[in-house]
């Protein structure tokens, strides 16, 4: 493009997702808190020198310099990494435990997919993602109820929230019995459609709490409707994102090796608060830097 | 476009990694102007790999007969098995000259995003070996990134139980790098892993 200069810009980021590119390269996918999604080349990343090293590794929480067109009006889509310093490397959290590592790639791959478009800035996505991850690595809640969590939330900032406390089809308030996915949740007896589930009224309650962030009756839960409530959050996403994700069946839904690295900055409380926002500190979090 | 059997080798060598249209034509070019000895051997070369390497019955490196180079040596102790992700890696261990065990090679790493789970990796062949009790170790040599170590951990919580002594290569600071480069995960490792001088 004539007259066309790439831009430096400043912004922070979630690592989404990494694949190789050429001899020493990576294409690194990410999720901005003012960019939205992008994809952006780390040149000579995988070298042993490199001065990236393993900041850009999935699940971390990073803050870069980037080249490029920010709006994406001119030039290529791929820009270019050229600083990156750490401010929460999450990943680094969920390598001694593979439950969390699974759940965390879930994240990341409902993040890219409920962004379809690149550059598009979604905030709230961001913060969700941020906190979700934040969550994940302090181990305060068990590793499918933070997944579940985040995927109802991501659902319902994309506008596809399933109807829990009134019947999806006909509005009629209450707790209905039957919950049809295509119907988009709870369904009242009128209205029920046949081959809808009929879950346990506490896999509804469950999957109510943990939308609103109600973290002491959801970790007050059985395995049995933690189950269940998966699977119906599972199949509620799949059916709007229309194709299935490839992370979700790989989950490992075990018990977390909770305790095998220990959570940083203590005992601080870290909870998805409702309507997507992360608690005041997620974004505040202690920054390593590498200046 | 061309036509015909130059327009074909353009196509075919752009469906290489790597190679984009540009360079798939600068190659073909290439080809159509060297010497006929220096393609036939190109051809030769091309259609032997085809017809002659497959997979070690063992471990899964690439070989020209049953059983790799490696596996068939009997100067090598069986007691010390090393796990890594692709052949390549193999290679690159076999160039330090330290190591004198056998391999086994897993074809990737765990990598959910990718879809690529335990049972889509060499990792029932691997619990075959094992099972077998002639290895006392078992060294993962995955890569150091976040899927390599992801396998590593999900090795080691399979194996364990066995009873053979799993450890995993070292991490820290590369070889003829400065300090203030290093970013927090690999100096954390190199502080965990220091030793006495």
């Amino acid at each position: 493009m004539a007259g066309y200069r790439r831009q430096l810009y400043r912004d922070d980021a979630v690592v989404l997702r990494v694949q190789k590119l050429g001899e020493s390269d990576r294409i690194i996918t990410l999720l901005t808190r003012r960019h939205g999604r992008l994809r952006a080349v780390a040149r000579g990343i995988r070298r042993t020198t490199s001065k990236f090293g393993a900041r850009l590794e999935p699940f971390g929480h990073v803050d870069l310099q980037l080249a490029g067109d920010p709006k994406g009006n001119h030039g290529s889509s791929l820009h270019t990494v050229s600083q990156v310093e750490g401010i929460d490397l999450y990943g680094k959290r969920f390598l001694g435990d593979y439950p969390r590592y699974t759940a965390a790639s879930a994240i990341a791959e409902t993040a890219e997919r409920l962004t379809p478009v690149e550059r598009e800035p979604s905030l709230r996505l961001f913060q969700l993602t941020v906190g979700a991850l934040k969550a994940l690595s302090r181990g305060e809640h068990a590793t499918t109820l933070v997944l579940d969590a985040y995927l109802l939330r991501g659902m319902a900032l994309a506008g596809w929230a399933p109807a829990l406390i009134a019947c999806a089809v006909c509005g009629t308030p209450g707790r209905h019995r039957a919950f049809s996915v295509p119907a988009g949740g709870a369904v009242c007896p009128d209205c029920r459609p046949p081959g809808a589930a009929h879950p346990a009224p506490a896999t509804i309650d469950l999957m109510s709490a943990l939308t609103t962030g109600d973290w002491v009756v959801a970790d007050a839960t059985e395995s049995g409707v933690r189950r269940e409530c998966s699977g119906l959050v599972a199949a509620h996403l799949q059916w709007h994102l229309e194709r299935a994700l490839r992370s979700l069946p790989l989950v490992d839904r075990g018990p977390s090796v909770a305790g095998t690295i220990p959570p940083p900055g203590g005992a601080g409380a870290t909870m998805l608060q409702p309507g997507g926002d992360v608690a005041a500190g997620a974004d505040g979090a202690s920054r390593e830097r590498a200046e | 476009m061309y036509e015909g059997a130059i327009q074909d080798l353009i196509d075919e060598l752009g469906r290489l990694p790597g190679v984009g249209p540009k360079s798939a034509q600068r190659i073909a070019f290439h080809v159509l102007s060297a010497d006929p000895t220096d393609v036939n051997r190109l051809a030769g070369a091309l259609r032997k790999v085809k017809e002659l390497v497959r997979f070690c019955t063992t471990c899964y490196n690439v070989a020209e007969s049953e059983q790799c180079r490696i596996c068939r040596d009997p100067r090598r102790t069986n007691e010390v098995l090393c796990v890594v992700e692709e052949p390549k890696d193999v290679v690159a261990i076999e160039r330090t000259g330290e190591f004198r065990g056998r391999y086994h090679v897993l074809g990737g790493a765990i990598n959910p995003l990718e879809g690529i789970g335990p049972d889509n990796l060499r990792i029932r062949e691997l619990m075959i070996r094992l099972g077998e009790g002639t290895v006392r170790e078992l060294i993962l040599a995955t890569d150091p990134n976040t899927e390599g170590e992801a396998t590593a951990t999900y090795l080691a919580l399979m194996v364990k139980p066995m009873g053979i002594s799993v450890t995993r290569l070292a991490s820290g600071l590369p070889v003829g790098g400065d300090l203030e480069y290093a970013d927090e995960i690999t100096l954390g490792r190199a502080f965990e892993g220091r030793r006495a001088v």
